[in-house]
């Protein structure tokens, strides 16, 4: 098993370095200068290029990075240039709140994605399974931010019983909490949710087909062994890699989101300071997603060996 | 010549002891349901099984054997329609609704199936599987579980039982698959089981290791026995009795060794000549002209008649299963002893 | 167990997998014989047409501001409303079709294109697969959005910009598809019988991989115009897509917001636009992949 993280672990490594060279090279390589739009337009040539130096934008480019380098490797990821402070205190204040829209949002969307998967395939052409079905397709083809925007029509401004926008942390009461995550929550999950009710139902089918469930049940066993420990233990490992995109794809996409709702999150904060070409952060915001990834990687490829031991031999 | 139609009194039919019945089996007729209609796949399917008893359910793919036997597990497709009667240890359970039925798979019938490689489950530990049947069957605490389930593995001749019980399915070879499978299917003490095609998937040296185990078992345990199979050979070999069976027809019924010796039904002597056997002098196999016909579309009268070369004027009209010189045959014109 | 229908269904396909697409022509047919299928190219045709005809259909520019129709709702000289500039909605959404569907065809073109010149090489030849599927690796964990954002702050917002940064994004998934085919059809004995034969490697593309891959690309074609098309809204929506001279559903959509208590129709129509497009092309897609894939078996 340790042999087998370990090499998932080094398979891994790529997709944190790829992003942050990429990420690198754009920033430094692009016009536009981090100084000058700090200074603003009043500032001298002199001023800017005091900054510059002060900011060490005048070395070679393999020396910046060289530098950017020994400072990741010492967690030292230089100050955010618009905010003036550590990035390391910067990001995770951003990143708290990306991380618990996320983990709503996932929680709903495997909710209701497995549940409503399992009762179509269960219910197989029957119209239940029709409804899922085509309330599935729907759910793929809505974009998000303007379902955000139809449900804040529906339930900020007109029943008022959400706030329009803005966020309290967990720290201000779990209903005040609740009040501006849930809304952002599922207009971020319902097309995952889509994806994961369609993958659920066509997984379960495939599986209840298998020798296996009827062997299972010419034991004699309970339906609801068979499907829920039998069934399920097979068919869930599809839906363990729909649910490790989805979460993916909510920690670095769920921008538009975040702007609608005025969610102080990663993938906003990331989104302005590239305008502000503000390269630590930016810098720092992608290392962040990464790592962040990387490990949720990691979790998921633990998950399926746990679910299928045939994996670990591998 | 009057024919006189076979029922379960006539001697043919009867056990050759008057050993105690466990399952009885009259006029069983099965046909799935789909957008076209009702669609017959099985008519009219009689025998039964003594304790200890091994009885055969032969025939090619196709002739209905193995929903025949779904029939009896409980286990038929949702679109199946089956009428008939079907009798376990005295007591009638075609009329039982379904959950009632799925009570007895486990406890009183036994299933071991053809691929045992996807018969069992892949990522639960073999201890698993065959605990969490004995738990809910026989009631057993987890460790009695165990311990029976590691007692089972040793019965069958599977060594390191209580290492197995912790190892998975794809750990182990093709013919220690199928004496789990085995295990598993007598582990609750059932009177009845069912082997679909248990040899089929297996190496020729591991057949006859799997055949012979299955023996014991039956001798140790009274097992009623219900082989599917294809293999007649196997049939001659291993069971007391067989039913043949031919586009959802029984077609011949009676003791194996009788039949596979000097079959009465041309269709069973057309697949006893087509095997091809050990010591066998032919230079050529002689096949059975022509192809069964698929389900739905059955000839009228006889289902054999357009391949049957002994086919006459009578064949227009469907034989009754009649008794025989020494077995029931399905035919107007059955073969005597010796051609 | 063996019940009757799946001897029937083991006979149909002997086991094996049959991996090359059938001859266009019958494709075709099979499409319209899918009720799905004919729906989806319905819808699609009706808003290419309305996207194409938008300058007859409503003449003059959709973006000219004009103060004192401000608010009216859907009625019938402006079916769609005016905006909160007095813009008339209905033209809007026609002449944004145009942008956002030419978005979608070019980042699908170009994507698939690179995707799959990419995905045969890598799949045909090992050592470039481990370096360059590394490399996807690493291109996946990138958020595109940053991608999106740097390339708008690098180049400026427009079409152009956005085009390019949406077909690198999702050139992975293509990719993968396409490698995953070809890796499948390397393996076939076809193959080394016709290197055996001395066939050269181009023509092995051509004849052999090309026809095996170009089912599972139709069908992911749909899907990427489909994810171009989103991602284009969403992009532009945040203001990092196509500019603020140009029109897209997408950027329709970014003032709208502001205004949704008072005219929830300038949110509403854009976006029925954009998702009845998306919807259609998710359905042409799966139609597709019912009628393409090969395994007979396929419940649907």
């Amino acid at each position: 098993m340790l042999r087998y993280l370990l090499k998932r672990f080094l398979l891994i490594l790529p997709t944190i370095f790829v992003p942050l060279i990429i990420v690198f090279l754009l920033l430094r390589l692009s016009p536009g200068d981090p100084a000058g739009m700090m200074l603003g337009d009043q500032a001298t040539p002199e001023q800017i290029e005091a900054l510059r130096t002060q900011l060490g934008l005048n070395e070679p480019i393999w020396v910046q990075f060289a530098i950017w380098l020994k400072g990741i490797l010492t967690l030292d990821l230089g100050n955010s240039i618009f905010f003036r402070e550590p990035v390391m205190e910067v990001i995770p204040r951003y990143v708290s709140v990306t991380v618990l829209l996320t983990i709503v949002a996932l929680i709903l969307a495997v909710a209701i994605g497995i549940t409503m998967g399992l009762i179509s395939a269960m219910h197989r052409n029957k119209p239940i399974d029709r409804g899922v079905v085509a309330m599935a397709v729907l759910g793929i083809s809505l974009p998000e931010f303007w379902f955000a925007l139809l449900l804040i029509f529906v339930f900020a401004v007109t029943l008022r019983w959400f706030p329009v926008a803005g966020y309290n942390p967990p720290s201000a009461g779990l209903i005040a909490f609740g009040a501006t995550i849930l809304l952002p929550a599922i207009a971020l999950g319902v097309r995952q949710s889509a994806l994961m009710t369609r993958m659920m139902r066509s997984s379960m089918l495939d599986v209840l087909n298998e020798p296996y469930i009827t062997t299972a049940r010419a034991q004699g066993l309970p339906e609801r062994k068979v499907i829920g420990s039998y069934a399920m233990r097979t068919a869930a490992i599809p839906v363990v890699t729909v649910a490790g995109l989805a979460a993916g794809y909510m920690l670095g996409g769920a921008v538009a989101i975040e702007i609608i709702f005025a969610l102080p999150g990663l993938g906003r904060m990331l989104v302005e300071a590239v305008s502000r070409r503000d390269y630590p952060l930016v810098e720092g915001g992608v290392l962040t997603i990464s790592l962040i990834l990387a490990v949720l990687n990691l979790v998921i490829d633990v998950i399926y060996a746990i679910l299928d031991p045939r994996i670990r031999y591998q | 010549m009057t024919v006189r139609t076979a029922s379960d009194s006539t001697p043919t039919a009867q056990p050759a002891s008057a050993r105690e019945l466990v399952l009885e089996v009259r006029d069983l007729s099965v046909s799935l349901r789909n957008a076209d209609g009702l669609l017959p796949i099985v008519t009219d399917v009689s025998f039964s099984i003594a304790k200890g008893e091994a009885v055969a359910l032969a025939g090619e793919s196709g002739c209905g054997k193995s929903i025949t036997a779904s029939a009896i597990m409980g286990i038929a497709p949702d679109n199946a329609e089956i009428s008939g009667t079907i009798i376990l240890n005295g007591a009638a359970i075609s009329g039982l609704p379904h959950r009632e039925r799925r009570k007895l798979c486990g406890r009183h019938m036994g299933f071991i199936f053809q691929e045992p490689m996807t018969a069992l489950h892949p990522t639960l530990t073999v201890g698993r599987q065959m605990t969490d049947t004995l738990r809910h069957n026989l009631g057993l605490s987890h460790a009695a579980a165990t311990d029976r389930a590691a007692e089972l593995l040793d019965r069958v001749g599977i060594p390191r039982a209580r290492e197995i019980l912790k190892g998975y399915v794809h750990e182990l070879s093709g013919g220690m698959r199928q004496r789990v499978m085995i295990a598993l299917a007598i582990s609750c003490g059932p009177s009845l089981v069912i082997a679909d095609e248990p040899t089929t998937a297996l190496d020729v040296t591991i057949q006859a290791q799997v055949l012979d185990l299955l023996d014991e078992m039956r001798r140790e345990f009274e097992l009623a026995m219900l082989f599917i199979t294809h293999d007649l050979e196997l049939v001659g070999d291993f069971c007391d009795r067989a039913v043949v069976m031919y586009a959802g027809d029984v077609v011949e019924r009676g003791r194996a060794a009788d039949i596979v010796r000097s079959p009465a039904h041309p269709y069973a002597r057309g697949l006893i000549d087509a095997m091809p056997r050990h010591g066998d002098q032919r230079a050529r196999l002689t096949p059975i002209p022509g192809t069964v016909p698929p389900v739905g579309h059955w000839p009228q009268g006889c289902r054999f008649a357009p391949r049957c070369s002994r086919a006459g004027k009578k064949c227009t009209v469907r034989p009754p299963l009649a008794v025989h010189i020494r077995s029931d045959v399905r035919c107007w014109y059955p073969l005597k002893v010796g051609q | 167990m063996s019940t009757t229908q799946a001897t029937h269904n083991e006979r149909l396909t002997d086991g094996g997998e049959e991996p090359f697409a059938t001859t266009t022509k019958s494709v075709w047919q099979r499409l319209l014989a899918n009720r799905t299928a004919i729906v989806s190219i319905a819808i699609l045709v009706i808003i290419s047409l309305a996207a194409i005809l938008a300058p007859v259909m409503a003449p003059g520019n959709p973006l000219r501001v004009s103060p004192a129709n401000r608010f009216i709702p859907p009625s019938a000289e402006h079916i769609f409303g005016t905006d909160h500039l007095g813009r008339d909605m209905f033209k809007m959404v026609v002449h944004g079709a145009r942008t956002s569907l030419l978005v979608g065809l070019a980042v699908t073109v170009i994507s698939m294109s690179v995707a799959v010149v990419l995905g045969a090489i890598s799949g045909f030849y090992r050592q470039v697969d481990v370096v360059l599927m590394r490399l996807v690796d690493g291109l996946m964990a990138f958020p595109g959005i940053v991608l999106a954002t740097a390339a708008a702050g690098i180049m400026g917002p427009s079409t152009r910009t956005v085009i390019i940064s949406l077909s690198i994004v999702l050139i992975a998934p293509s990719l993968r598809v396409v490698r995953g085919q070809v890796l499948v059809v390397r393996e076939l004995q076809m193959i080394e019988a016709a290197r055996a034969v001395g066939v050269p490697t181009l023509r092995l593309f051509t004849r052999y991989i090309l026809p095996a891959v170009s089912s599972p690309i139709l069908v992911q074609a749909s899907f990427i115009f489909s994810a171009a098309v989103l991602g284009e809204a969403g992009l532009s929506f945040i203001g990092v897509g196509i500019g603020p001279k140009e029109l897209s559903w997408g950027n329709a959509l970014t003032e709208a917001r502001n205004y949704i208590s008072q005219a929830p129709w300038i949110v509403l129509f854009p976006g029925l636009a954009l998702m009845l497009t998306i919807l259609a092309l998710n359905l042409l897609g799966d139609s597709l992949r019912d009628i393409l894939d090969p395994r007979l078996t396929r419940r649907r």
